[in-house]
């Protein structure tokens, strides 16, 4: 156990020992490269200010976009993956749209959404779906169709076969597809809140470059980082227990 | 238990073809087989691979529909699947989602279950009991053995008290030793509850031992090159194979076969790629 964390900690020490390393190095100019307890320092500061409000704010965003778009993508990506002759025409069309970098399509969003809360939402939703509905229908392509053959041989009508057989299948794609989204959409909350946002850890990122306080930028960027990974677990875990039939978890 | 010639028809191919389109033209995989299964009989189907064997179980499981003649079951043509007809693919298909006790119960769970609700869970233990799964009824599939799960795959097409038994190469997978336990256990539950059962095999040995009648198909397209009666009587046990009548009958059979399995490796060196 002891080893364990040792392990996992490990890397975590490499970086913050590299990032030592390069600010007393001089090889960077240390005044762009604030040191691990510097960023440190000013976490705790803004711990007690704006930060826990910047986290509630971002981390809404985040979910209610990948909420709808895992909503959507779902039943979409069901659909893609289960019928290859939908599939055929609506794949150039999904790989258009995922091309287009959700930063390009800010100025549409803009125009058609406003500057509101629904603005940052709908990029955020957009990235997500785009992300969850392949790996969606990737996955439910890939189910083998031998099992519903053997549920037709035991008797089992459509509706038997949707609920007994296809669901339970297509649960482990939706979560990771749920995963994907949620990595995908933290990573464009900087894109999204680039849309005059006044709270958020993308406006405070951008807010902290505008007056070069690089410290606070580490503190957002970080911020991000671990909030994401902390989902990632949490999904994970969850998906340990509701896919515990699975030959490979997760 | 042996059936004789008087006994009902169950299973009927008449004329039977058939093709699939493919990218390259129209395929033709089954090609005018004719016989007939009668009630409580063991027929083993064997020929070259690719010949069209699987195809054919398909055909009365109700996966595919011959493009000419017809297959009939009880007189009538088949037209889909049904729990009349337990079918062990060559995959299995085990439910992983599924616990062993789970997978046992899905089609006594099913809107269309033949048996009583308060007998099922009887039916369940009853063939864990008989399959060795007792000890793994809340194991998940991912944690069995091939022998294992090939025996869950039974007992689950058995649990729904089918009438017919088809089996695609259901022991191919496995390791003589398993493979030999697994052609007893057979024999034990068709000696309990007899069935008609329609075997697909690769080997001469299996077939000789289990059937009443084997039906030997040419390379493809799968025609019926001969059909071979067992004299045999049941139930059988492993001193069959010593005996020099068995010893004839296996080298009669396997020379039909071996020079089919010689006529398709001509056919494939021929095949364009
Ligand atoms: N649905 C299908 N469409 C096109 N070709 C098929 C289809 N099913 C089987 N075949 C072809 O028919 C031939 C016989 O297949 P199969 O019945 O599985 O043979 P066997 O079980 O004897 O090995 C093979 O060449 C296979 O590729
Ligand atoms: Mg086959």
């Amino acid at each position: 156990m002891l080893r364990r964390t040792a392990l996992i900690l490990a890397p975590w020490a490499v970086i913050v020992l590299v990032w030592y390393a390069i600010h007393y190095s001089g090889i960077v100019n240390p005044a762009l490269v604030p040191t691990p307890h510097s960023v440190l320092r000013r976490f705790g500061e803004l711990a007690g200010d704006r930060l826990p409000q910047d986290v509630w704010v971002s981390t809404r965003r985040v979910f209610l976009g990948v909420m709808f778009g895992i909503l959507l993508a779902v039943p979409v990506g069901f659909v893609l993956g289960w019928y290859p002759e939908v599939r055929r025409f609506v794949d150039p069309l999904l790989n258009f749209f995922r091309a287009l970098p959700p930063i390009a399509l800010i100025p549409l969003v803009i125009v058609y959404f406003g500057i509101g809360e629904m603005a940052k939402v709908v990029i955020l939703f957009y990235a997500s779906f785009f992300a969850g509905v392949i790996v969606m229908y990737e996955g439910i392509a890939q189910i083998s169709p031998i099992y519903v053959r053997v549920a037709r041989t035991l008797g089992a009508r459509d509706d038997e076969i949707f609920l007994k057989v296809i669901l339970p299948l297509a649960v482990p794609h939706m979560l990771t597809a749920l995963r994907v989204a949620l990595g995908v959409a933290w990573a464009t909350l900087v894109a999204s809140e680039l849309i005059a946002a006044q709270t958020g850890l993308g406006s405070l990122i951008q807010n902290a470059a505008a007056f070069f306080q690089l410290d606070i930028i580490y503190v957002g960027i970080i911020g991000i980082g671990f909030i994401a990974l902390a989902m990632d677990l949490g999904l994970r875990a969850v998906a340990r227990r509701l896919v515990a039939w699975q030959e490979r978890i997760a | 238990m042996s059936a004789s010639e008087s006994a009902r028809e169950r299973i009927a191919f008449e004329r039977v073809s058939v093709e699939f389109q493919t990218r390259s033209g129209p395929l033709r995989v089954v090609d005018d087989v004719s016989y007939r299964v009668h009630d409580g009989e063991f027929v083993s189907i064997i020929g070259p691979s690719g010949c069209g064997k699987t195809t054919m179980m398909n055909l009365v499981a109700g996966f595919v529909q011959p493009t000419a003649g017809a297959v009939l079951l009880d007189g009538k043509p088949v037209v889909a699947p049904g729990p009349d007809r337990g079918v062990i693919f060559q995959e299995y298909g085990v439910f992983p989602w599924l616990t062993v006790r789970q997978n046992i119960a899905f089609g006594l769970n099913l809107r269309a279950s033949r048996v009583p609700e308060g007998e099922r869970r009887a039916i369940c233990e009853r063939y864990m009991r008989l399959m060795g799964l007792a000890d793994f009824a809340d194991a998940w599939p991912k944690t069995l053995s091939g022998g294992m799960r090939q025996r869950l795959a039974i007992a689950r097409a058995y649990a729904v008290r089918p009438e017919f038994l088809l089996m695609d190469e259901p022991f191919g997978a496995l390791d003589a030793q398993t493979r030999s336990a697994m052609q007893d256990l057979l024999i034990e539950v068709l000696h309990a509850e007899g069935k008609t059962v329609m075997l697909i095999t690769h080997s001469v040995e299996e077939a000789v031992y289990l059937s009443d009648r084997i039906v030997i198909m040419t390379a493809r397209p799968a025609r019926i090159r001969e059909i071979v009666r067992v004299p045999f009587g049941h139930p059988r046990t492993e001193s069959l194979h010593e005996k020099s009548e068995f010893g004839e009958l296996r080298s009669h059979v396997r020379e039909l076969v071996m020079k089919e399995y010689a006529e398709q490796a001509r056919q494939s060196v021929h095949v364009p790629v």
